[in-house]
């Protein structure tokens, strides 16, 4: 008996690690301080009812954020650990096995639980305030996609410490994903976890898209939205169009894995081909699903900070729906080399390069706003301005790439790993970054420290050029990506260090970002004009901050492009806005399904995985009760009285 | 163009002028020094941009054409960043004009929209014609015949495959200087790809299809070469060395091979194919048809599936109408593939 459980411990959590122990215990520490920390200061009811059960936006955004700077960190620790192995020849740190793991994790960890969560996170905060909402479109919806996100993400992170995580690739491609090449089950966790959290996705593309169509405040048409709400819906059409493609890519593999069906193996009259197809027709709109929202942060941080209009509205808005639908039709750039022939080719390479127009059209725009402008070097604007440059240079690598037979040449090299993180990281992550401090004022109150905000900055841009110019240079060396060992005599190794030293930069830079949020968190001023930046142009920037559960207490009537910007000019000179009187406030009311039912989710995925259907049956059931019993509330909603709305805006106001 | 002093371009030239202060005149050469530096320094070890054969050598050519297509946009965007960031900064006494509600020109957007449609077309059209006389199954104009190499990636090792010369290899390969190497690829393992950097690009090698890739080496020498497609654990250790050798000394060595190595047999096979890492081997034979009978055994009922640039069989002379089969059945590739066969 005892034996037996023995075994059983030793297959089911992953063991024979030094780096995984630590792991393990570190996280059950953590765990335990948790609940220690809850039960000691009494929080287990604010826990509850003030966030797992909320629907408001604001505060799911928090938590978006949240969880994606958590992963952002797992995914970075990924990414130094895999440097470090690469630093030097024939180094044993990590050996193949745990490498192939580590690339795997990081690739799908940074793509789809910190990319998208962030974006999530920055639209689920802003979009209702831009364009002047209450909430979203479908508030108990949204909660649902934000739990369904969390609990996915957990089941895929689980495979570290329990059962083994997956090593095909971010993208897993069969046959090696499938029972043939990866009989355990970190397949599973990919699948599952990617499953789960990306029905999330998909309903919160449908809950933004309606949200901007429908919710607009009176006045506000589409042409004259804010750009960020533009960037939005034109990421969120890519949304419901991709995402769809994924979900199904991923349940054939999961009926090859489960069923034995043939869908994409060697054998039975599979083709592993049609995976890798599907997988990029998802894989390609995925990446500008994620950078455009960047692209809009970039255009409400440079029009704020250079205090001038946005050039070339009309412009950003084609370039950003051209750039959206024409990211259907680049896919098989990701495999020139399969041997598809050359009208097929260069098919694909003209329509990647074509997408280059409108991207660099943007660019320009940006420039021409900062022309004749008055900027403020801010840390918003400090991000905007360095992601131009990098941006730049890694859509033209993108170019090259695109030319399919140099691409033979640079394909799955090191220059490929350069390019895609340039456009990530440079586009990306210092797109969100540049949103996160922009608008964390209008999110807590209080603005983050500028001047550790600044150490930030310095490390994280020269950490990303020396981590990244060198590979490159590898690339072209001949250096193959998903190795973890190469030959001395290749010469790779001093550019290498290099890159590790970059890498290590960065890591620097996120630990001062870390110190940065916790000083301001301590020492910050409040804000109490709700207008933190005095360069405000939208919505969003003239109520209070943090805006209270209804956002607006009365709706402005916002028929100008930059109506706050204008609003405060018309103030100046002496003109009040006409008074609205007070309504009641309609609001959605709290719900503990969303999370209850995402749990149940996670317990069938986490069946699935192990194939055991007493566990994955019961978790189903969770979720069928949860809808049923979803379906027959009809007392979901409240209205905020008059008076309250008064007492809330005179405290929030009372400063002011 | 006439240029009224009210014009962006004229207060930009101006700017320009006075915005460069002295250590920024010393700092882009230096920097331009130092990557020049670099590049010498290890520029043997570029060996992308070191080709030694026709094909390496026309994909060097269109690197740097697209490069410096490129760069006509992106040197400007750049330098134009660095001098808006800092003439129009917000300090006290810079007094450069400030035009808040300035945000539409025509003339300037269609002239942003123009320049990259420009060069998108320019860059298309060198691609689309690269992409045509690059394409990697056309053979290469050349007096002398052409000798085939079966290559089959293995977990994880590579098996080499001279049906000519009756002789196989793992791991590395001979090859005689100046003349066409048809290689033929499958794979009786996950999906790889098949890199040999100086000679030119990669074609992915996959079960169950024969694709071919002509490739030369125009100079003896050692030519490194590895998997490029990730296939599982040991993949990193999938790398070989290419020897291009007179036709004299590449005699001499299938001469050697032939009689100081073992045969390979179907259970020589049967065990080289286990998963696992490799040593370099020499083989003086191996079984008739085990190349065929590799890439039939992932085909649907054991036929031979035509595909993509696939081209089986056992070798022949390069002819104009089989080449024209050839690239009619690619052109069927992807709607073949994405209907599933
Ligand atoms: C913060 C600095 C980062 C460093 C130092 C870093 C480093 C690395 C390394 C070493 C690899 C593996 C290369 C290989 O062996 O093939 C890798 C792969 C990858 N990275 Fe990053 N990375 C960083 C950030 C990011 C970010 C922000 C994203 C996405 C938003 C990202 C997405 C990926 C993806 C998709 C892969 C491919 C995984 C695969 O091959 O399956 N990385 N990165
Ligand atoms: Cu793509
Ligand atoms: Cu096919």
């Amino acid at each position: 008996m005892l034996d037996n459980l023995k075994e059983f411990a030793s297959e089911f959590f992953v063991t024979g690690d030094p780096l995984i122990l630590g792991a393990q215990v570190s996280i059950a520490l953590t765990m335990i301080a948790i609940v220690i920390v809850l039960t000691y200061f009494k929080k287990w009811r604010w826990l509850w009812t003030e966030w797992l059960t909320t629907v408001d936006h604001k505060k799911i955004g928090i938590m978006y954020i949240i969880a994606s700077l958590l992963m952002l960190f797992r995914g970075g620790v990924d990414a130094l650990l895999m440097r470090t192995q690469l630093a030097m020849p024939e180094l044993n740190f990590l050996e193949a096995e745990h490498y192939n793991q580590i690339f795997t994790t990081h690739g799908v960890i940074m793509i789809l639980f910190m990319a998208m969560p962030l974006m999530f996170g920055l639209f689920n905060i802003i979009v209702p305030l831009q364009i002047g909402a209450r909430d979203v479109a479908y508030p108990f919806l949204n909660s649902m996609s934000f739990w369904l996100f969390f609990w996915g993400a957990m089941l895929f992170n689980m495979s570290f410490v329990i059962g083994g995580s997956p090593d095909a690739g971010w993208l897993a491609y069969p046959p090696l994903s499938e029972l043939s090449h990866s009989p355990g089950v970190g397949q599973n966790f990919y699948i599952w976890g990617i499953q789960i959290s990306g029905i999330g996705s998909l309903a919160t593309g449908i809950n933004f898209i309606v949200t901007i169509l429908k919710m607009r405040a009176p006045g506000m048409r589409l042409m004259k939205m804010p750009m960020f709400s533009w960037s939005v819906l034109s990421s969120c059409i890519s949304i419901i169009f991709a995402f769809p493609i994924l979900t199904v890519t991923l349940f054939l593999l999961f009926l090859d894995r489960f069923l034995g069906a043939h869908f994409f193996t060697l054998d039975g009259g599979g083709n592993p081909m049609m995976y890798i197809n599907l997988i990029w027709m998802w894989g390609h709109p995925e990446v500008y699903i994620v950078v455009l929202p960047a692209f809009g942060i970039f255009s409400e941080v440079v029009a704020a900070f250079s205090r001038k209009k946005l050039f070339g509205y009309a412009s950003m808005v084609f370039a950003m729906i051209a750039i959206s639908v024409a990211a259907f039709f680049t896919w098989a750039h990701h495999f020139f080399t399969m041997g598809s022939g050359a009208n097929v080719n260069a098919f694909f390479a003209v329509t990647t390069m074509i997408i280059a127009i409108p991207t660099g059209v943007k660019v320009f725009n940006w420039l021409f706003t900062m022309f004749r402008g008055k900027i403020q070097f801010t840390t918003p604007m400090m991000w905007a301005i360095a992601f131009i440059p990098c941006f730049v240079v890694g859509g033209m690598t993108g170019v090259l790439l695109s030319v399919a037979p140099a691409d033979f040449q640079f394909h799955n090299s090191y220059f490929l790993i350069a390019h895609f993180h340039q456009v990530l990281i440079g586009g990306v992550v210092f797109g969100y970054f540049a949103g996160l401090y922009y608008w964390w004022p209008k999110m807590f109150g209080f603005k983050l420290n500028e001047h550790l905000g600044k150490w930030a900055f310095w490390f994280w841009n020269i950490g990303f050029y020396v981590c990244f110019m060198p590979q490159y240079l590898l690339g072209l060396m001949g250096m193959t990506r998903r190795i973890n060992v190469y030959d001395f005599d290749m010469g790779w190794q001093p550019l290498n260090v290099v890159s590790t030293i970059g890498a290590f930069l960065m890591g620097i830079a996120f630990l001062f970002q870390v110190w940065q949020i916790a000083h301001s968190i301590k020492f910050h001023k409040k804000d109490t004009t709700g207008d933190s930046w005095g360069v405000g142009r939208t919505l969003e920037w003239s109520i209070p901050s943090p805006a209270p559960v209804y956002n607006f207490a009365t709706i402005p009537v916002a028929d100008e492009r930059d109506w706050w910007w204008e609003e405060k000019e018309r103030r100046e000179q002496g003109i009040q806005p006409k008074a609205i009187p007070l309504e009641p406030i309609h609001m959605p009311k709290n719900s503990a399904i969303p999370f209850i039912k995402s749990l149940c989710w996670f317990t069938a995925g986490f069946g699935f995985v192990f194939n055991w259907l007493w566990i994955a049956i019961p978790g189903l059931i969770g979720v069928a009760i949860c809808m049923l019993v979803r379906s027959f509330q009809y007392d979901t909603d409240y209205y905020i009285q008059v008076d309250e709305i008064k007492r809330t805006e005179a405290a929030l106001r009372g400063a002011n | 163009m006439t240029y009224d002093t009210e014009s962006p371009y004229h207060e930009l030239l101006d700017e320009e002028m006075k915005s460069v202060r002295p250590i920024k005149r010393y700092l882009v050469p230096l920097l331009f020094v130092l990557v020049v530096a670099l590049l010498s320094g290890c520029s043997d070890q570029i060996i992308v941009l070191d080709p030694k054969g026709p094909i390496g050598e026309s994909q060097k050519d269109l690197i740097y054409i697209a490069t410096i297509l490129c760069l006509i946009v992106v040197v400007p965007v750049i330098v134009l960043t660095g001098i808006f960031a800092w003439r129009y900064r917000d300090k006290p006494g810079n007094n450069a004009t400030y035009k808040p509600n300035w945000s539409h020109n025509t003339k300037l957007e269609t002239i942003w929209w123009g320049i990259p449609v420009l060069i998108i077309i320019a860059l298309g059209i060198v691609t689309v014609s690269y992409t045509y006389k690059l394409e990697p199954s056309k053979p290469l104009v050349s007096e002398k015949k052409p000798i085939t190499i079966q290559v089959t990636s293995l977990d994880w090792k590579w098996l080499f495959k001279y049906p000519e010369q009756g002789i196989a290899t793992v791991n590395y390969a001979y090859i005689p200087e100046d003349t066409p190497v048809r290689f033929q690829l499958t794979a009786d393992s996950p999906m790889n790809s098949f890199w040999i950097p100086q000679l030119g690009g990669q074609i992915y090698a996959m079960s169950g299809m024969a694709m071919t890739l002509f490739l030369q080496a125009d100079e003896p020498g050692e030519y490194y070469g590895s998997g490029a497609n990730f296939t599982g654990r040991d993949f990193a250790q999938m790398t070989f060395k290419v020897h291009a050798t007179s036709d004299a000394e590449f005699n001499d060595w299938v001469k050697e091979v032939k009689s100081s190595s073992p045969a390979l047999t179907e259970e020589g096979y049967a065990k080289l194919a286990e998963p696992g890492s490799a040593e370099k081997q020499a083989f003086s034979s191996f079984p008739a048809g085990l190349f065929e009978s590799i890439v039939t055994k992932y085909a649907p009922g054991g036929t031979h599936h035509q595909h993509g640039s696939a081209d089986m069989g056992m070798p022949q002379p390069p002819d104009p109408g089989k080449q024209q089969q050839t690239a009619s059945t690619a052109d069927n590739h992807m709607a073949h593939s994405s209907a599933g066969h």
